[in-house]
């Protein structure tokens, strides 16, 4: 089959344009390294189908990144380029254009933001750059579709115009590439748009660290509100009144002292489905997930969709920056961790947009040790805010200081270079609405595919365990350490083991042990500290390999400790 | 007035303060990775923020924004558009 490429510059729309021409929904942002990995999909031409690739974006095909050396890595699986140019910055953009037609591979360029050029006054002239390079040059708005079928219709006409530019050294690129952009080129006088009014107020060294600061708090405040109106008002009265009766229903029929009733609805709590104790499938099974964690995700996705389509989150790298440095990372290494906030896996892949390993040991170190995902933390809020707020912020301060803590002793530690802050600043857009509810669909979707299961095969799992009285065994082993260190209960050591597979589970776990409000807040702590749950890990061993994994867990393992006993003696 | 040509870093720049790019005094690494985003000798550049206590400069090329460290914004060096008086810091 015919394998397409899209290649292009970091953050010119490669991925809303696959998006658009396999029909698959890929997460597209307004920053660059979105994408680090590749992603397939197909396209009918005609008759035949194709293989369009969707390719990390890169600046130059020397490689910086380990996102950059997939892009570039690509370029020997492919038959045809789609060379996706950003009109807005056409000079810098075709110099890639430029090495990409030097490659022995059929091209076409997909004029992209074609819409935004027009609205800078930008006008191109494409039928002479068409001329110029030697290939099909298609202008496209790959957000709305618009030129999306012209250049499907145009795929075939991608050519190889290798002789016509033949060898060029750096210079020599440039030098066409400035002659190119002043024939087909030309700029009109325009008013500048309120937003790149914005844009000059959060570069400013105190404003924009002040709306920065503002952005933060803003962030946690409103996916906390908007998290719990929905379990208070959606989540909760479905299961309560909806659900709950169903299952009474079921348990009366199945008899409470039958197999099935302890695997499907668990225990009756004082003749009553208690959601957070009972365990089972039905029950508590379907409740942590859909109730408990899925309105957060909700919550959580949404808002940092829109951060993410506006084009906020790289500023954030630049007021950082400073302080990243003393953890051995530098400032954009605040992507993958707020990304890690969501679930740790995409946040220890996106970590491939740093350039050293180094870096990449340290920034997926201290995502698995000092940033809780979404479905702990709506559990940690749930189960640890009963007691009281004050226990919530002491789970989310002791996970702070570790980060940090642990991050200045990696610095240390760790040999390897921390290259300094190179980044693209993207401009402000306006959010498309529909593009903000489609990433969140997909984000939603692919929690409710992955997570459900897992979640369900958990809570199974454990009452297979109990069944068989697998859990006393492990809890007299593990009982000197947890009630030793951390001052636990030794049945709490079957809850942090299943912390393996599931952290949302592992914590509903500890709600029928009546834990007081330290021994929750030391064991939140320690299952969020404390080794990679299942999915994490599989990512955690592809990214690092396994000797740098085994360094992670060393880690992890020492940090836990350390602080599990510390809160311990001073809580 | 005939005067020699004032060059200074990205780095001592003034925020908004517009110029030239003359050099960048770095390995081949740095300067080739720079090349690729746009930033090498002969275009305008424009400062447009520092952060404090050395902080990330950002830069705007044509129409492009980009932060940059500090220890790279000292190897940028730019002749600037007007000629201005400068602290004798740094």
């Amino acid at each position: 089959m015919m394998r397409i490429l899209l290649m292009g510059n970091p953050n010119v729309g490669k991925s809303a344009l696959f998006s658009r021409l396999t029909g698959i929904r890929i997460i597209a942002s307004n920053y660059p390294g979105t994408t680090v990995e590749f992603t397939r999909g197909r396209l009918k031409l005609g008759t035949e189908e194709v293989e369009i690739i969707d390719v990390p974006g890169t600046y130059g095909l020397e490689p910086t990144s380990k996102a950059e050396e997939v892009a570039v890595a690509m370029l020997k699986e492919g038959d045809v380029i789609i060379n996706v140019v950003d009109a807005t910055n056409l000079e810098r953009n075709l110099n890639l254009t430029l090495q990409l037609l030097q490659q022995k591979l059929p091209v076409i360029v997909a004029l992209n933001m074609w819409d935004d050029a027009r609205h800078r006054g930008i006008d191109i002239d494409v039928a002479k750059l068409e001329r110029l390079l030697g290939v099909p040059v298609i202008p496209t708005v790959a957000v709305t579709g618009e030129g999306i079928k012209e250049l499907v219709g145009r795929i075939a006409e991608a050519r190889c115009a290798q002789a016509q530019h033949g060898d060029l050294s750096s210079d020599e690129r440039w030098a066409k590439v400035g002659e190119i952009v002043k024939e087909v080129q030309s700029l009109s006088h325009r008013h500048h748009t309120w937003y790149e009014r914005l844009e000059d107020t959060t570069f400013h060294p105190v404003g924009g660290m002040i709306i920065a600061l503002m952005i933060l708090v803003a962030t946690f405040w409103s996916v906390r509100a908007i998290g719990e109106a929905i379990i208070g008002y959606i989540a909760e009265p479905i299961f309560e009144r909806l659900w709950a009766p169903v299952l009474m229903k079921l348990s009366l029929v199945l008899g409470s002292e039958s197999l099935w009733h302890k695997v499907l609805i668990g225990q009756l709590i004082q003749g009553q489905v208690d959601y957070l104790r009972s365990f089972g499938l039905l029950s508590t099974g379907l409740y942590i997930p859909l109730a408990a964690v899925l309105p957060y995700i909700f919550s959580f996705y949404l808002i940092l969709g829109i951060l993410e389509d506006i084009g906020y989150l790289p500023r954030l790298a630049i007021f950082l920056d400073t302080f990243m440095h003393r953890l051995g990372l530098h400032g954009y290494a605040i992507i993958p961790t707020l990304l890690g906030f969501g679930c740790n896996v995409p946040g220890i892949i996106a970590t491939r947009i740093l350039e050293s390993r180094k870096q990449r040991l340290i920034a997926v170190t201290l995502i698995s040790i000092g940033i809780p995902c979404t479905a702990l933390q709506a559990m940690i809020i749930g189960l640890v805010g009963q007691q009281g707020w004050h226990y919530v912020a002491m789970v989310y301060g002791s996970l702070f200081v570790s980060w940090v803590v642990v991050g200045l002793i990696l610095n240390r530690t760790v040999k390897g270079f921390t290259p300094e802050l190179l980044v693209e600043i993207p401009p402000y857009r306006l959010p498309l609405w529909r593009a903000i509810v489609e990433k969140l669909w997909l984000r939603i979707s692919s929690f409710v595919r992955e997570a459900l299961p897992i979640v369900l095969g958990t809570v199974l799992i454990v009452n297979v365990l109990y069944f068989f009285g697998a859990f006393d065994t492990l809890a007299k082993g593990a009982a000197p350490l947890l009630i030793g260190l951390w001052g636990l209960p030794k049945e709490a050591v079957v809850a942090l083991i299943l912390g393996l597979i599931r952290k949302d589970v592992a914590l509903g776990m500890l709600a029928p042990l009546a834990l007081s409000a330290k021994q929750l807040v030391i064991s939140s702590t320690v299952l969020a500290m404390f080794f990679p749950c299942v999915a994490s890990f599989v990512v955690l061993i592809r990214e690092l390999g396994a000797k740098d994994t085994l360094k992670a867990f060393g880690i992890m393992l020492a940090a836990v400790l350390a602080v599990g006993s510390l809160q311990n003696l001073i809580i | 007035m005939g005067e020699a040509k004032q060059l200074v870093t990205l780095a001592e720049m003034h925020t908004g303060e517009s110029g030239t790019i003359v050099q960048i005094v770095g390995g081949h690494g740095l300067v080739r990775r720079l090349d690729a985003m746009g930033i090498r000798a002969g275009k305008k550049v424009t400062k447009i923020s520092s952060v404090l206590f050395h902080g990330p400069v950002t830069l705007k090329v044509d129409s492009v924004h980009i932060a940059i460290g500090f220890g790279m914004a000292k190897r940028i060096i730019v002749e600037p558009d007007k000629y201005l008086p400068r602290g004798s810091s740094r």
